[in-house]
């Protein structure tokens, strides 16, 4: 009798507590910036592709909903020839992001994605490149890795040193 | 046996071997990177650290590297001592403050040993802060791709390159830590085994360049044990798959067989199956007279009219079809109407080799006995360029002689510097006879140029001085002799001698002549070891089926009143002339080729089908050995490409014939084969058949990190389709079924938890260097009979004698280009010499050539125009052409020709 009128009063208190559901998709909720939705690939700072098809993320999905083949430019700068993402497998756990060392992937707080036809979910390299950095601002994979490319000769990379001379004997 | 103990567990080892070995035989984890099976400790990483103990009461101990020490009996050792552990780990510590940060976009990642070596000594966090060293890269050629920021100091390349395939254009420069592993300057690698520095080396410094142009991870890769389709050797490899197109092809252990290594040809010989030039669908002439796409059903029922009567039937098969294929249609069309393919020349030759391997006191060792071999004579072949493995294992078997040397002193033999110093230069006996100079001259003890008959009788001649039954060599000159005496004198004393020869000069009795040296060598207890070389991958195989030849099937039309001819895998333009094969053709309404390659045959054809090459069959190939091994499919086609027996099994079928009926699978034809070829009554046991499981389960093709699976095909159809079935192996081409460390013959994988490289292959050998779990792979068709029958052969050919006006002509065979599929990958096509014309210093004399003028070279099968090379080596009288190269494919050799301008 005492724990059924105690719940009463639960109840009843309950009334006056700030109200949590909203009205959407009138009203949105906040999802925080790291809220796992919809997976873009993002650029870097200087507006190149920040991908390098080091095929991570694919290998890291558990559904294995993740496929792309690597193609380079004449330079040797290694990007996703196709990149493809079928949504309706995902399962939005992250492990891509996290795999990833480039920064490339991120899944980002959209969760809009239903579709009445299942086959709009197989998203194309053109449906998930952005045109931004994304969460993670000022990486550039390329100035960290010991690769010479077009604009970076050997040496000229982040904390690196100059090439060495392998005739010289000075030590 | 010795007793040795690792963290107070006692092992039973074999006190030969070091310490690391033993350990890692165990199963026993330690980390190291410049040791090598094939090549020996020199102990210059320290990554292998342990720490050894006096004895049972020393509790101090010493850190020793544990690939420098023997397991000799009574070894105390702690691998995970504390002091050990950190030894390691502060090792690759300071190996890795340098390292670039290039994992992502370095084709090692995911199968490098660095990586592995890393988490294995526990090295997790880069606490070094000071600028990273950095180096040029070096362009190598178009086979492999050099980024030195990578490198460790293992000194595994140029140990592999210079010391065990004798290559001396890449080299260590520089000094203390300026190092640089490469070359003098850019270029091409020289060495036909460049390849293997990419399984080498442990790091990203030596890549497959082109892997690098469809670059896949390893673990993304269907894999599927493979033989290699370019030569007679059969190495085994491993072919990889993904989106439908052949990635690369990786070494597969076999002990018997090629070891750790390939050759560059093998290698890289592998994009014919990419290639625009695939027939991918089957074709059939149009009213309009063009070659044109059609249906399966179309086809096939076309072709009814042509397959009702199999007496109308003639078949055509090839050395590069499997011996499924050949036997199936040998079975259709009957032993009389069918031809193996093989040219005159090859097929008689074929014929004596087989029958001596069989009848004489010899035994065809594998490259393993010939590696072991202590004495080499080498009659009429190139072999670098003829079977470039054969090539491998003969430089190495001339330590043999002088490590008894080693052995004396007790010095082990794993120890490498040590018995580098004690050999110095010295080298085993190592003879060759060849028309011109090739590529083991640099380790021969003596070599001899002649033309073929002079090489056979200069054969002759050591064999007649070995053994006074074999027939003396009349009007030899006297250096000649005393050569001779100086061979068998070698030989005699030689332990394990062994003989080479082959077909490549198409010249029957240097086949003689070696079988005498060889059986003139035997004794009693011990048959001499003679190789000949076949030039394709299933030539022995078409040999042990039996057949007539392309000549005996172009002179034997006229009587056979045939309509329909089937020609499987076979450009008969290469192995006849072309004006014989053209009038053959004439005599056929119906011209059925199945094949996998476009080439002049198929111009010709009425009706195509499209075959599959390694990637999308499987069969059985026998190597030069008599060694029947297994090839597996290794993806699933997109087009209907099949095996050419299941075609000719759909369209007999089709045509009201049941003689195929009941072959559903791969096992129904073997087995076939198994109850009715003599020869073949062991075939069977090449590989496991389709109904072998392994806890009930098939074999995976796909690694068990298999990526994509749920996306690869989603854009096509975003419902999952069920995986295709593989009837004819015991694998799956997804990556369910089992995973584990396969049977020896199914291995297509080496794989093992913290062994992500290839080094992982310690696991997967019953001894380390020695015979893969369960026994190297394959089955050798051949064993010499108990008893044999020889005489030896008696038809010692009169010296040769140049003429005035004609010029014997031999084909010279090149590694890169002399290979009708490898020619087909753009990168072999780019190493492959241009054609010329070889010409001796003395008639380009008389005939006032230099070097580059342009000759017209005239054959009974064609005439070519030719730059002229001019040679020191050739003797006179003997001009050589490139075999096989494009634009001279159809030059049938060797034979006479003339010159003029
Ligand atoms: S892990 Fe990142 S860089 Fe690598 S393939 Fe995926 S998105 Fe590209
Ligand atoms: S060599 Fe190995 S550790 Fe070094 S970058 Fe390549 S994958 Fe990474
Ligand atoms: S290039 Fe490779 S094999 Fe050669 S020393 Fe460096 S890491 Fe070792
Ligand atoms: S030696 Fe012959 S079989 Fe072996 S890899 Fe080379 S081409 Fe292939
Ligand atoms: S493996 Fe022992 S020192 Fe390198």
């Amino acid at each position: 009798m005492v724990s059924l009128l105690k719940s009463l009063w639960y109840v009843f208190l309950h009334m006056f507590q700030k109200r949590v559901t909203v009205q959407y998709p009138e009203e949105k909720n906040y999802l925080p910036p790291r809220w796992r939705g919809r997976i873009v690939l993002t650029r870097d700072p200087d507006g190149e592709e920040r991908c390098v098809a080091c095929y991570l993320c694919s290998v890291a999905c558990p559904v294995d909903c993740i496929a792309l083949a690597a193609t380079e430019e004449e330079d040797g700068r290694r990007y996703p020839d196709f990149f493809r993402i079928n949504f309706s497998r995902c399962i939005y756990c992250g492990y891509c992001e996290e795999a990833c060392p480039t920064y490339a992937i991120q899944l980002i707080p959209d969760f809009e994605m239903a579709e009445y036809n299942r086959q709009n979910m197989v998203y194309e390299k053109e449906h998930l490149l952005i045109n931004g950095e994304g969460k993670y601002h000022g990486y550039n994979f390329y100035k960290y890795a010991g690769l010479e490319l077009k604009n970076k000769g050997k040496g000229e990379g982040e904390n690196e040193a100059p090439p060495v001379d392998p005739k010289s004997l000075m030590p | 046996m010795a007793t040795i103990y690792v963290d107070g567990k006692t092992y039973e080892v074999n006190p030969n071997n070091n310490l690391l070995h033993e350990c890692l035989q165990k199963g026993i984890d330690i980390p190291y990177f410049c040791w090598h099976p094939a090549m020996g400790s020199v102990g210059s990483c320290r990554q292998c650290a342990v720490k050894q103990y006096k004895d049972e009461n020393d509790t101090t101990g010493q850190i020793v590297m544990s690939c420098m020490v023997p397991a000799a009996d009574g070894t105390r050792i702690s691998v995970d001592d504390e002091e050990a552990v950190e030894f390691r780990r502060s090792v690759i510590e300071w190996l890795m403050t340098n390292h670039p940060h290039d994992c992502p976009i370095c084709d090692e990642g995911g199968e490098c040993h660095l990586q592995d070596m890393t988490v294995m000594a526990g090295h997790n966090y880069r606490r070094f802060r000071f600028k990273k060293k950095t180096y040029i890269n070096q362009y190598l050629g178009p086979l492999i791709n050099h980024e030195m920021n990578r490198c460790i100091q293992c000194y595994r390349c140029v140990r592999f390159y210079k010391d065990y395939a004798h290559g001396d254009d890449l080299d260590v420069f520089g000094a203390h830590n300026h190092i640089y592993f490469g070359r003098h300057e850019d270029g091409v690698l020289e060495n036909e085994f460049s390849g293997n520095l990419v399984e080498v080396c442990p790091t990203g410094v030596f890549t497959d360049k082109t892997l690098k142009e469809h670059y896949t991870r390893k673990w993304d890769m269907t894999t599927a044990p493979s033989i290699c389709t370019h030569c007679g050797v059969g190495c085994n490899t491993i072919g990889a798959e993904r989106y439908g197109s052949v990635r690369r092809i990786l070494n597969r252990y076999n002990g018997q067989v090629n070891g750790y290594f390939l050759c560059d040809r093998g290698r890289y010989g592998y994009d014919y199956v990419n290639s625009e030039d695939r027939i991918r669908t089957p074709m059939m002439r149009q009213e309009n007279g063009e070659l044109e796409s059609a249906s399966k059903e179309l086809v096939l029922n076309t072709l009814k009219e042509a397959l009702k009567s199999k007496k109308n039937i003639i078949g055509i098969g090839s050395p590069r079809a499997s011996v499924e294929s050949n036997y199936a249609l040998k079975k259709f069309v009957g032993s009389d109407r069918y031809y193996t393919g093989l040219s005159d020349t090859e097929s008689k030759l074929v014929d004596k080799i087989i029958g001596i391997l069989k009848n004489a006191p010899v035994r065809s060792p594998s490259l393993k006995d010939i590696r072991e071999s202590d004495a080499v004579f080498i009659l009429g072949e190139d072999v670098t360029n003829t079977a470039p493995m054969m090539a491998l294992a003969l430089r190495q078997s001339i330590r043999q002689e002088p490590l008894k040397l080693v052995d004396m002193l007790k010095i082990p033999r794993w120890h490498e510097y040590a018995v580098q110093d004690t050999l110095q230069q010295r080298k085993g006996p190592f003879f060759i006879a060849s028309v011109t100079g090739t590529k083991l001259d640099d380790i021969a003890t003596r070599t001899y140029r002649a033309e073929s008959d002079d090489i056979a009788r200069l054969g002759f001649a050591v064999a007649h001085i070995l053994n006074k039954d074999a027939p003396a060599v009349k009007k030899l000159n006297k250096e000649v002799k005393q050569l001779a005496e100086v061979i068998a004198g070698a030989l005699k004393k030689a332990e394990r001698p062994v003989i080479v020869s082959g077909t490549s000069l198409g010249n029957e009795v240097i086949v003689h002549a070696a079988a005498n040296v060889a059986a003139a060598l035997s004794k009693e207890d011990r048959r001499t070891n003679l190789s000949y070389i076949v030039p394709e991958a299933n030539t022995m195989g078409v040999g042990l089926l039996g057949g007539g030849s392309i000549g005996d099937a172009i002179r034997g039309v006229k009587d056979k009143k045939a309509d329909t001819l089937i020609i499987f895998e076979n450009d008969l333009y290469r192995r006849a002339n072309k004006s014989n094969v053209d009038s053959f053709l004439k005599h056929f309404k119906h011209i059925i080729v199945v094949d996998y390659m476009q080439h002049t045959t198929t111009q010709r054809a009425t009706a195509v089908l499209p075959a599959g090459t390694f990637g999308e069959t499987d069969g059985t190939f026998v190597n030069y050995e008599g060694r029947a091994q297994r090839y597996f499919q290794v993806y699933y086609p997109e087009q209907e490409i099949k095996e050419s027996w299941r075609w000719l099994r759909d369209a007999t079928l089709q045509a009201g014939h049941n003689d195929f009926k009941e072959w559903q699978n791969l096992d129904a034809v073997v087995g076939a084969i198994n109850r009715e070829v003599a020869a073949f009554r062991k075939i069977n046991e090449a590989a496991p058949n389709s109904r072998f499981r392994i806890a009930g389960l098939k074999m995976s093709r796909a690694s068990a990190r298999y990526s994509g699976r749920t996306s690869i095909r989603s854009h096509e159809n975003v419902h999952e389709q069920k995986p295709p079935d593989d009837p004819d192996s015991p694998f799956t081409f997804t990556m369910e079924g089992y995973s584990g460390i396969k049977p020896p013959g199914l291995t297509n994988l080496f794989w093992a938890p913290r062994w992500n490289s290839v080094q992982a292959l310690t696991r997967f050998q019953e001894e380390i260097d020695g015979p893969l779990r369960g026994g190297d792979p394959g089955v050798r068709l051949i064993e010499p009979a108990q008893r044999f029958s020889f005489s030896y052969f008696t038809d010692v050919p009169a010296a040769f004698e140049k003429r005035n006006d004609e010029f014997y002509t031999v084909p010279l065979h090149h590694i890169f280009g002399s290979d009708e599929l490898s020619i087909k990958a753009p990168w072999i096509g780019e190493l492959a010499p241009k054609p010329y014309v070889l010409l001796n210093k003395e008639d380009a004399g008389v005939k006032e050539y230099n070097e580059g003028d342009e000759v017209e070279v005239q054959l009974s099968s064609g005439t070519w125009k030719l730059p002229v090379k001019i040679s020191d080596s050739i003797p006179a009288g003997v001009i050589g052409i490139p075999a096989g190269l494009p634009g001279l494919e159809t030059a049938i050799l060797p034979g006479w020709s003339t010159i003029s301008k």
